[in-house]
């Protein structure tokens, strides 16, 4: 079985809700996650972030979705870190 | 509780508290002066019963609640759109189903429901003497004379919200209500009553 233990993400995001928010919301989304948000630009309307995720085994989908929700767009999967353990 | 949050965060997205708060005074006001006037305007006019002023009364709340909620609604939904437009452009994707999209949808509904319901709750509460008299209920004081002191009162206390959002004295903000009130009751005298 492989899991997902850390993700890199470069999202792009409205202005609201702010980073705080969109960081927690992320982190509501599995029971262990972990979740670093850094903005690394911002212009009128938006902003880029790049938000890495931790956590014992990451359900991409939900926390893509729970970007979606919140209006954010994926650009990029910048870094992964994946273990896979005997069954 | 959920629906608590949910709404919370679509106001807090749209920046709409200051909206919301505002329509809710002026709106309040605009009931409020109107019951007044209408009151005041059978005060010195030729005598009335009680359900006559009543229907009057309550007619006016109606349209004013009717005429709140579907101006609001119409501006604030044009006005939601645009701002997602204008988001959905700058982020290049469809926002229709993220909580962008669900606050164009609701802000204009809970906007147009503070807008409508501001000015029918005000009404009611100024008319409520008139209709507990009519149902029996004996007032120490004239009700057309007591709805007029709920109406300076709500008035008042309009002012003194606004005060507060100002951040001035809430005592002379409320006070600079109340004298547009006692204008509108002076103008009112001099067409009607003189």
């Amino acid at each position: 079985m492989v899991y997902v233990k850390r993700i890199v993400l470069d999202v792009l995001k409205p202005h609201q809700p702010n980073a705080l928010e969109f960081s927690r919301s992320i982190a509501e989304v599995g029971e262990d996650y972990h979740v670093r948000l850094i903005v690394s630009e911002m212009d009128e309307n938006t902003e880029t972030l790049l938000v890495e995720v931790k956590g014992s085994a990451l359900d991409f989908n939900a926390i893509l979705s729970a970007i979606n929700e919140l209006g954010g767009s994926l650009h990029s999967i910048d870094e992964v870190e994946v273990n896979s353990v005997p069954e | 509780m959920k629906l608590l949050e949910q709404t919370a965060l679509l106001l807090r997205i749209t920046r709409s508290h200051g909206i919301i708060r505002r329509y809710f005074v002026v709106n309040g006001f605009d009931g409020a002066l109107t019951m007044l006037g209408l009151i005041v305007g059978f005060i010195f006019g030729d005598p009335a019963n009680l359900p006559v002023i009543i229907n009057a009364c309550l007619g006016a709340a109606i349209a004013l609640g009717v005429s709140g909620v579907s101006s609001a609604y119409v501006s604030e939904t044009a006005e939601r759109k645009h701002e997602l437009a204008k988001l959905e452009r700058a982020m290049v994707a469809d926002l229709q189903d993220s909580t962008h999209g669900d606050a164009a949808r609701w802000i204009p509904m809970l906007v147009a429901l503070v807008n409508g319901s501001a000015p029918f709750i005000m009404s009611l509460l100024i008319i409520s003497p008139l209709w507990l008299t009519d149902h029996g209920l004996s007032l120490p004081i004239s009700p057309l004379y007591l709805s007029v002191v709920i109406a300076l009162m709500l008035i008042f206390s309009l002012g003194v919200v606004l005060g507060r959002i100002a951040d001035i004295s809430y005592i002379r903000s409320g006070l600079q209500t109340v004298v547009v009130a006692l204008v509108t009751v002076i103008l009112i005298y001099l067409f009607v009553g003189g």
